[in-house]
C-alpha cells in the first residue's frame, strides 16, 4: 500500500518507509547504491563457499531495507556476491552518481528502479533548461540487461517519448510507472505506453510537464487494451490537455482494481459524478475541477452528487477542486469522516467556506490548503484535526509583496490543536518566535519543519528580532527532525544553533539567510547527519565552501546560489577531492565562451563513482 | 561570531547584507537574473504579472512550484486590482453590435455562458465543450492573439489571457478543437 506522501508529490522525506525517503537510521552514508565492496568480476568461490552463498542468498531475499543491503555488501566477497544477486529494488538517489553500466553490472535481477535527477531548485526555475537528468542512458541500460523490470519511480529526470518508447518494448512484465516532476515527454509516449504495457498497474504522472503542441495531442486514453485492465492507479492531473472523456469512462468500467483516479481539470462535476457511478471501489479520488459544466440539461448536478459521494464508502483521500464552486461542496460531507487525506491547495476557499467541510473530518492526517482560509480557517482545523500528522500552507498569491491572510497566530491554533503534527508547510508573511517556539514545544515529533516566510529577511513582527530564536527551539525541542527550511531575518547565530542542535538533520534548505561565511562552517561542522544542502542567495564564501572539504563525501550533494562564491574556491574543491563532480552554471551562455567569470553564480557539487559525466551542456563547466 | 544589534528597522544595515543578483562588487540596481526559458508555449505558466512593483521579482522566490504560480485570482469581493474591472468585448457572427462583458464578477465558464445568452438571445450556447444543437463556439482571443476554444484553461488563466471574445459558427470552429 502506497503512503499517501509520496502521492501528493512535493519533495517530503518523512515516514519511516515513504518511497522518495531515505531510511531514518544511524548510519552516515545511506543511499549510495554502490557501497564499499570488493570490485566485480573476481574468480568464482570454491564450491563449499557456493553452497553457503546459495544459502545466504536466500536469507537476504528477505532484506529491504536500502541501509542494510549496503551494510552486508560490505562484510565480505561472498556477502557481496549475494547481496547484488538478491537485490531487488535499486534507488540512484543522484543520476550522476554513478554510471549506468556499473550499477546493471553489479545488480543483475533488479525488478524496481528508483532514480532522482535534477537538484530540487530546478523546480523554481534555478536550474537552465538543458541542464541534464537524462533518463535515455538509463533505459537503454536497463533494457539490455533486467528483463524482468517491473516498475519505473523517476524523480526530476528528462525523459522523451522515445524513452517511453523503450519502457514499452523491453519489459514485458512491466507494471508500474511513475513519473515526478519530470519532462520532456508527450501524450505520445503515454499512448504508446497504456497500449504496449499490457500488465500495467500504475501510471502516476505528478507534477510533470510535458510537451505538446495544441494540435498534436494524442489520445492516450483510447489506447489502453479494450479488455479488463489490471490498474490499480491512474493519475494524470498535470496532464493539462483536453483527453477523450468517454474513452476514460470505459477504461474505468473496465478496470475492477482500480483504487486511485486523479484527472485533470477538463473534467466538471457532472463527468465526475459519471466516472464514480463506474468505480465506487475507489479509494483515492482527485476531482479535476469542482465545478458544473455548462449546458448539461435539467438534472440537478448536486443531487446526484451527493448520492455520488454518498456511495463511495472506500474513500479515504480526495485532491483536485481546481475552480471550485464552493455550493456543491456539501456533497462531500457524507464521506469527511472517512478521510484521512485532504488537498484543498487549489481551492480558493474562505474560512467560512471551509469550516463545515473541516468540522467534519476528525481522521483526517494530512490536510493541503491555501492561505486564503486565514488563521481563522486554521483554527477550525486545529480544533478538529487532532490526528493530523501533515499540514502543507500553500499561499494563494505566491509573491513577496502578498498579502498572506495566515500568520503566527495560525501556527500557534496549529501548535496547540495538532499536537501529534510530524511535517508541516507553511507560507506566510508574518511571523514570531513565539510562535515558533510554541510549535517547537506543542509537536515533539516533528520531522519536516518548512517554515517560508516570503519577504525575504523579515524579522519577528512583533519584536523586530531575527527569527534565529524560533529556529533554535525547533532544533532543540523536535529531536527526531531530519528535515528543516528556513526563512525570515537570520544571522550565523541561526546556524551556530542548527549546527550544534540538529544532529539528525538530513535535508536543510537556505535562503537569503546568515551574515559571514562563519555560518555555513556551523553548518557543515556540526550538522553530521547531512546529505542534502541547498542554499541561495546568502552571503556564504570561498572560505566557507572550503571548509567543508572533509564532508562532501557524505553528502549526496551541495547547492549554492547566488552567494559568495568564485571560481578560485571551487577549483580548490575540486582539486582537493577527486571524487566529487564540482559544477559551475552559468545563465545564458550559448557557446562556450573563453573569457571566465571569476564569481560564481550557481555552484553544484555531488559525490560520484562516475567522474565528470559527459552530457554538460555548454553553459555548466566541470572543474 | 558577534551578533550585529541594530536592529528593530535600521534600514541602513539591512541594506548592507541585503543580497544583490549582481556579481559581487558592483553596486548596480537588483536585477532579475536569467530566467530559464522554455522553447514552447506554456499553457499553465503565463507571465508573472504584478500588481503593484515594489520590489523586482526575484527568480525562484517564493519556492512555489509553476503550477501555482498564477493560478489563481483575487474573488470577487476581494478585488483590489485599480483598473476596476476586467471588461472584454464580445462579438458574434452575424450580430450586429458588439458587446461589452466584465470577466471580474464572474467565477467560471457556467456563468459566462448564461450571461452570453442572455446578451445575446441565443437558446443555448454550448456544453462543456463549448458546442451546442445550433452549432455555436464561444471562442476567445488570447495574449499572443491566437484564437482559442473558451474552456480549456483553468478559469483564472482564462480570465488573464483573455483579450476578447467571438461567437462563431460550429462548423468555423471545428480546427480549435
Amino acid at each position: 500500500m502506497r503512503e499517501e506522501i509520496s502521492d501528493m508529490s512535493e519533495d517530503d522525506e518523512t515516514g519511516e518507509r515513504a518511497r522518495w525517503a531515505p531510511d531514518l537510521s544511524k548510519n552516515r552514508s545511506d543511499d549510495s547504491d554502490s557501497g564499499p565492496g570488493p570490485p566485480i568480476g573476481d574468480s568464482p568461490p570454491p564450491f563449499s563457499d557456493q553452497i553457503l552463498e546459495n544459502v545466504l542468498e536466500n536469507v537476504l531475499e528477505f532484506l529491504t531495507s536500502r541501509r542494510d543491503r549496503n551494510s552486508a555488501s560490505a562484510v565480505c566477497r561472498s556477502w557481496y556476491r549475494a547481496e547484488a544477486q538478491t537485490r531487488r529494488e535499486l534507488f540512484i538517489g543522484n543520476c550522476y552518481a554513478v554510471a549506468p553500466h556499473r550499477a546493471v553490472e553489479r545488480f543483475q535481477s533488479i525488478k524496481s528502479v528508483v532514480l532522482k535527477g535534477k537538484p530540487r531548485f530546478a523546480d523554481f526555475n534555478l536550474v537552465p533548461f538543458g541542464w541534464g537528468a537524462h533518463f535515455e542512458p538509463w533505459v537503454k541500460s536497463f533494457g539490455a540487461a533486467y528483463r524482468h523490470l517491473e516498475r519505473i519511480c523517476l524523480k526530476r529526470m528528462s525523459v522523451t517519448d522515445k524513452d517511453l518508447t523503450i519502457i514499452a518494448e523491453s519489459f514485458p512484465l512491466f507494471k508500474d510507472l511513475t513519473l515526478i516532476c519530470c519532462e520532456g515527454f508527450s501524450t505520445f509516449g503515454l499512448a504508446v505506453i497504456a497500449e504496449r504495457c499490457r500488465h500495467l498497474r500504475v501510471l502516476d504522472l505528478i507534477e510533470d510537464y510535458l510537451e505538446d503542441e495544441d494540435d498534436e495531442v494524442v489520445d492516450w486514453i483510447s489506447r489502453f487494451p479494450e479488455t479488463t485492465t489490471s490498474l490499480e492507479s491512474l493519475v494524470f492531473d498535470c496532464v493539462s490537455c483536453p483527453f477523450n472523456f468517454d474513452a476514460l469512462e470505459r477504461l474505468v468500467a473496465r478496470s475492477p482494481s482500480l483504487q486511485r483516479l486523479r484527472v485533470n481539470h477538463h473534467v466538471a462535476l457532472e463527468q465526475l459524478r459519471r466516472l464514480m457511478a463506474r468505480a465506487p471501489q475507489l479509494t483515492h479520488l482527485g476531482t479535476g475541477t469542482f465545478r458544473s459544466g455548462a449546458g448539461f440539461g435539467e438534472v440537478d448536478p448536486n443531487l446526484d452528487l451527493v448520492s455520488a459521494f454518498g456511495a463511495s464508502r472506500s474513500l479515504v483521500c480526495l485532491s483536485g477542486f481546481r475552480e471550485i464552486e464552493p455550493e456543491f461542496l456539501p456533497a462531500i460531507y457524507p464521506i469527511c469522516a472517512n478521510l484521512t487525506s485532504l488537498n484543498f491547495s487549489f481551492a480558493n476557499l474562505t474560512a467560512e467556506e471551509l469550516n463545515p467541510v473541516i468540522r467534519r473530518c476528525h481522521n483526517l492526517q494530512t490536510f493541503w490548503v491555501l492561505d486564503s482560509v486565514g488563521d481563522e480557517g486554521l483554527q477550525a482545523v486545529a480544533e478538529t484535526c487532532r490526528d493530523l500528522r501533515e499540514l502543507r500552507v500553500f499561499p494563494l498569491d505566491p509573491s513577496e509583496d502578498s498579502d498572506s491572510s495566515v500568520s503566527d497566530i495560525g501556527l500557534q491554533f496549529i501548535s496547540e490543536g495538532c499536537r501529534k503534527l510530524r511535517s508541516i508547510l507553511y507560507f506566510c508573511q508574518r511571523m514570531t518566535n513565539a510562535a515558533v517556539v510554541a510549535m517547537s514545544k506543542n509537536c515533539p515529533d516533528l520531522v519536516v519543519f518548512r517554515l517560508c516566510i516570503m519577504g525575504r529577511h523579515l524579522p519577528d513582527r512583533i519584536t523586530g528580532e531575527p527569527m534565529d530564536a524560533g529556529f533554535r527551539a525547533i532544533v532543540m525541542n523536535c529531536k527526531k527532525l531530519t528535515r528543516l527550511s528556513v526563512s525570515g531575518l537570520l544571522t550565523d547565530k541561526a546556524f551556530e544553533y542548527i549546527g550544534c542542535y540538529g544532529k539528525l538533520i538530513r535535508t536543510l534548505s537556505v535562503a537569503f539567510a546568515g551574515d559571514s561565511d562563519g555560518g555555513l562552517r556551523y553548518v557543515l561542522e556540526g550538522c553530521t547527519r547531512l546529505q542534502k544542502l541547498e542554499i541561495r542567495d546568502s552571503p556564504f564564501g570561498d572560505a566557507s565552501l572550503i571548509s567543508g572539504l572533509p564532508f562532501y563525501y557524505n553528502m549526496r550533494f551541495l547547492w549554492m546560489s547566488s552567494c559568495n562564491l568564485s571560481m578560485r574556491g571551487c577549483k580548490e574543491v575540486a582539486r582537493n577531492k577527486p571524487n566529487l563532480v564540482v559544477e559551475v552554471i552559468r545563465d545564458g551562455v550559448e557557446e562556450e565562451e573563453e573569457e571566465e567569470i571569476e564569481a560564481v553564480e550557481k555552484l553544484y557539487l555531488y559525490r560520484s563513482l562516475a567522474g565528470a559525466r559527459t552530457d554538460a551542456p555548454a553553459f555548466v563547466k566541470i572543474l | 561570531m558577534e551578533g550585529k544589534s541594530s536592529y528593530g528597522g535600521n534600514m541602513e544595515y539591512l541594506k548592507a547584507t541585503e543580497l544583490k543578483l549582481a556579481p559581487p562588487g558592483s553596486d548596480t540596481q537588483e536585477a532579475t537574473s536569467g530566467v530559464s526559458t522554455r522553447p514552447k508555449k506554456r499553457a499553465i505558466t503565463g507571465p508573472n504579472e504584478q500588481h503593484t512593483k515594489s520590489k523586482v521579482q526575484v527568480v525562484g522566490w517564493p519556492p512555489v512550484r509553476p503550477q501555482r504560480m498564477n493560478s489563481f485570482r483575487a474573488r470577487r469581493n476581494e478585488t483590489v486590482d485599480e483598473s476596476g474591472g476586467m471588461y472584454v468585448k464580445v462579438s458574434m457572427d452575424g450580430a450586429p453590435y458588439l458587446r461589452n462583458i466584465d470577466l471580474k464578477i464572474l467565477h467560471g465558464y457556467k456563468e459566462l455562458r448564461t450571461i452570453l445568452e442572455g446578451m445575446f438571445k441565443c437558446s443555448s450556447l454550448g456544453g462543456a465543450e463549448g458546442y451546442d444543437e445550433e452549432g455555436h463556439a464561444i471562442t476567445y482571443e488570447d495574449k499572443d492573439g491566437d484564437l482559442m476554444l473558451v474552456g480549456d484553461v483553468p478559469w483564472e488563466m482564462f480570465v488573464s489571457s483573455c483579450q476578447r471574445l467571438r461567437i462563431m459558427k460550429g462548423s468555423e470552429a471545428r480546427g480549435l478543437s
